[in-house]
């Protein structure tokens, strides 16, 4: 029997109030809020921080594949689940590819895992936008989720796998060309005359692998991005009341590839032992994907929940999310631009900018990062590799930069001090500038610092560490 | 093992320093010949009698080429070398060690920068090809780090150290104002310095010193061939240097309240000049002022003041222009400006104007003593290199 060993989400701390679309330019909006990447994130980096997440919750579960999912990759011919691989530090050995382009990828991910064999981690993110007042651009939402897939074996699953159904048809409703961020969509009704009917018919054939009936049922995420037919195929199912779970589409938003995975993630995130949990997704056709939690389900503690995540949150201006959009463009800083990263010489350091690994002197314990080969106390080559990505910390001192480059200025910058001893400066994001205080906890986090020449320059960043009830709300000032 | 200097076996002999500033009507090749004549006019000699040459800059070019071919060097070894800011005053540490080692009998360090034809404001180092990890924050930034530090750490409260770091900026361009040669010729008020727009932390745009174009020179030659060349010799008293490991910045126990590369270069070069109460033996001292904390800590780096009271000593006006002890009477690298490569013999040029009476009337120190510190740094809090020399008119 396959499961599911782990599972995590990934919210941005960013959210656009959708009725800010509309004071501005008095149409589009909306109710309720959605999700946004920082200027420094994109899919690979959400998908990296959702990995983490998972896999952390699990600190001795081994991991043979990551399969990642987007509609937006940070590189097309160069994979990007290398880089989360890479951040993951996952054995050099594992098989790390990405499924990409279509939204039905998020799903098809864990299909696959499901189907296969071995230790999996799907990782599946995305970042969904549209030209102003669109509702892409209001309904969208940016995510990531990453669960992972394994055997019965070693009893470690939180919900076994029990049945699946699905439905293809080809048919056009909603399509986007390559290199082109606004997606177009067909008149709804046609795509919802279509949907439906394939989501009855894998909704059926996945109750009738597991031997079910659809009270049997006790929890069901349905993802699509046909919201209408989303909505006309929930009455359908025969769900008991009560057993539909929110889709979170009022606070983040529809996350376009990762809705799948982060709407089964919650689900277990809430779920008790025995429950059935079932995943629908439309999205050209139709996937069902039946689940019993088990009794680990009980003992599985999310290291940071969506929930959770979903509750500490902080307001971005409109204006701020179309730049970093680049739907409008505003005066950079007049410093010259980052120069591209060398391959090389990231390829040599690849522990210490995609794992944050730095070095530790065997004999006085002191804390190298960068690492280095020679200790300020004159030993040479006595040092271990010291990984300090999980490692809190607290700012000693900070400045704001409001001269360096940055792509979202001022650079908020701290000096701090890791939980059991070692020093970095480090820039922080995730924050505004008015709230940094000498002594504020600090985790860190995967980012993107800049690009050039289509090169990503990835690297690690440092932000607060918040839990629910720090919601805190902020119009100006955003770093 | 031992660091021993080389008190009084140099002697500087002629010097010549351009005005620094936005001299975008003046290219590098300019600035290094009119530097360069100054310094051999000044010396009564030229560029053949001249055995061996050391060019400092930061990032205006590259190669001892650089200054042979718009000085028409006609087969002489021409060095290029480079420590961040301190460039200035490396090239003359080598010019002296050069001369001092017999190898050559006269020997010149010029140094300059261009830095204004980048077209941004601020110095922007050119990059190397790297790993993308390295920190990307301004100078302005690392340094402001400095004055929240040094007021918490010795109780004294916003406002107040506000005061002090405007009134190091109201010293520095008191006296840039009587400098003909400095970039900025204007006083400026405490107010206007207090209202300057933020640049970084507690800074603002009237905290940091300028950058300018420029260039300076220094003409050496073993202290028993002086007098040929000029009456009044500077003597060579000590040349110190240290380049950080960057512990600073990996360090728990360091505060961001004072420099140990600069604690380490004015102990070593005490120690060669035979000095031992810097504030009452030194005449003058030019210091690298790059942002006024950095001036702050460095009056207690050098010995000037006690930890935790060089604060008092400024708003006393110890380091003014006619104070106990004038810190930067050329207006320092805050009004004077800052071409990198020539910054360290700026000061220099500093000492050899106010040891030898040549000062301009106007902002010429009072007092008879005859010894001169400039001390000159590159790179940040936590990771920076230091110089300090010490050059007298007396030989001992």
């Amino acid at each position: 029997m396959r499961g599911i060993v782990s599972a995590a989400g990934y919210v941005p701390y960013r959210r656009l109030q959708r009725s800010e679309i509309r004071d501005v330019f008095g149409s589009g909006g909306g109710k309720g809020t959605r999700s946004v990447a920082s200027y420094d994130e994109d899919t690979t980096t959400m998908g990296t921080a959702a990995a983490r997440l998972a896999l952390r919750s699990v600190p001795t579960a081994s991991v043979d594949a990551i399969w990642f999912a987007t509609t937006a990759p940070a590189y097309l011919d160069k994979t990007n689940a290398t880089a989360i691989h890479a951040a993951a530090r996952l054995d050099n050995n594992a098989v790390a590819l990405d499924l990409g382009g279509a939204i039905r990828s998020g799903v098809g991910a864990l299909r696959i895992a499901l189907d296969g064999s071995g230790s999996c981690l799907v990782v599946c993110a995305d970042s969904r936008t549209g030209l102003p007042t669109s509702p892409d651009e209001s309904a969208g939402g940016d995510a990531a989720a990453a669960l992972l897939v394994g055997d019965e074996g070693d009893g470690s699953l939180i919900a076994e796998f029990i049945g699946a159904g699905a439905a293809t048809d080809e048919f056009l409703d909603r399509w986007r060309t390559p290199g082109n961020d606004r997606s177009r969509s067909w008149e709804e009704r046609f795509g919802e005359t279509k949907y439906v009917p394939l989501g009855i018919g894998a909704w059926q054939a996945a109750l009738k692998s597991a031997g079910i009936v659809p009270e049997d049922v006790d929890r069901v995420v349905v993802a699509g991005m046909h919201t209408r037919a989303v909505k006309a195929l929930v009455k359908k199912l025969g769900a008991r009341d009560g057993a539909i779970n929110d889709d979170l589409t009022s606070s983040v938003g529809n996350p376009g590839a990762a809705q799948a995975g982060l709407l089964l993630t919650s689900a277990l995130e809430a779920a008790t032992p025995g429950e059935v949990i079932a995943l629908v997704v439309l999205a050209d056709g139709a996937d069902v994907l039946l689940f019993r939690t088990t009794d680990k389900i009980s003992g599985f503690t999310a290291t940071r929940s969506i929930e959770d995540q979903i509750a500490t949150a902080s307001d971005l201006p409109y204006p701020k999310f179309l730049t970093w959009r680049s739907m409008v463009t505003i005066e950079p800083p007049r410093r010259p631009e980052p120069a591209r990263v060398s391959a090389s010489a990231a390829g040599r350091s690849e522990d210490w900018k995609f794992g944050f690994v730095g070095s530790r002197d065997r004999s006085t314990g002191t804390l190298y990062l960068p690492p280095s080969r020679v200790s300020m106390t004159g030993s040479v080559d006595n040092m271990e590799p010291a990984p300090m990505a999980d490692i809190d910390a607290t700012i000693v001192t900070f400045t704001i930069d409001r001269l360096a480059y940055s792509p979202s200025p001022p650079i908020v910058f701290a000096v701090v001090d890791f939980d059991g001893g070692g020093r970095f400066p480090v820039e922080l994001t995730d924050v505004d500038p008015a709230d940094v205080k000498i002594g504020d906890r600090l985790e860190m986090t995967f980012r993107r610092l800049s690009s050039a020449d289509g090169i990503h320059n990835y690297f690690w960043k440092a932000r607060p560490k918040r839990s629910a009830g720090t919601i805190t709300n902020s119009n100006d000032g955003v770093a | 093992m031992g660091s021993h200097g080389i008190k009084d076996r140099v002697a500087i002999v002629g010097m010549g320093c351009t005005s620094f500033g936005e001299r975008f009507d003046t290219g590098l090749d300019d600035l290094l010949v009119d530097a360069s004549n100054q310094a051999f006019a000044s010396a009564g000699t030229n560029k053949d009698a001249v055995d061996a040459y050391w060019f400092g800059t930061a990032q205006s070019g590259m190669s001892g080429i650089t200054l042979a071919r718009p000085l028409q060097l006609n087969q002489k070894p021409v060095t290029r070398v480079e420590n961040f800011c301190a460039t200035g005053s490396e090239a003359l540490r080598q010019a002296a060690y050069a001369v001092a080692s017999g190898a050559y009998d006269i020997a010149m360090a010029v140094g300059a920068e261009k830095v204004k034809d980048s077209g941004y404001a601020g110095l922007n180092a050119f990059p190397v090809p790297n790993d993308g990890t390295a920190r990307t924050l301004t100078a302005a930034a690392m340094f402001s780090m400095v004055a929240p530090a040094y007021a918490s750490k010795y109780g004294i409260d916003e406002e107040q150290l506000r005061q002090v770091l405007a009134r190091i900026a109201w010293k520095n361009h008191y006296n840039g104002a009587r400098n003909p040669r400095a970039q900025f010729r204007r006083e400026m008020s405490i107010e206007t310095i207090c209202a300057s727009p933020r640049v970084a932390g507690p800074l603002g745009i009237l905290d940091c010193a300028g950058v300018a174009d420029g260039a300076a020179a220094a003409i050496v030659v073993r202290a028993e061939d002086a007098h040929r060349f000029c009456e009044k010799p500077l003597y060579i008293k000590a040349l110190s240097f240290v380049a950080g490991n960057g512990s600073g910045l990996i360090d728990p126990d360091y505060d961001y309240t004072h420099f140990p590369e600069v604690e380490a270069t004015a102990r070593d070069a005490y120690a060669q000049a035979g000095i031992t109460d810097p504030r009452k033996e030194l005449a003058m001292a030019e210091v690298h002022d790059c942002f006024t904390p950095t001036e702050l800590v460095l009056m207690e780096d050098l010995g000037f003041a006690q930890r935790g009271t060089a604060w008092q000593d400024i708003l006393d006006g110890t380091f003014d222009l006619q104070g106990d002890l004038p810190v930067n009477p050329d207006g320092g690298l805050k009004s004077f400006g800052h071409p990198v490569g020539a910054s360290g013999l700026r000061m220099v040029f500093e000492a050899w104007l106010q040891l030898r009476g040549e000062a301009p009337e106007d902002r010429r120190i009072a007092n008879d003593r005859t010894l001169a510190l400039t001390h000159n740094l590159g790179g940040y809090p936590g990771e920076m290199v230091s110089f300090v020399s010490i050059l007298g008119t007396e030989l001992s």
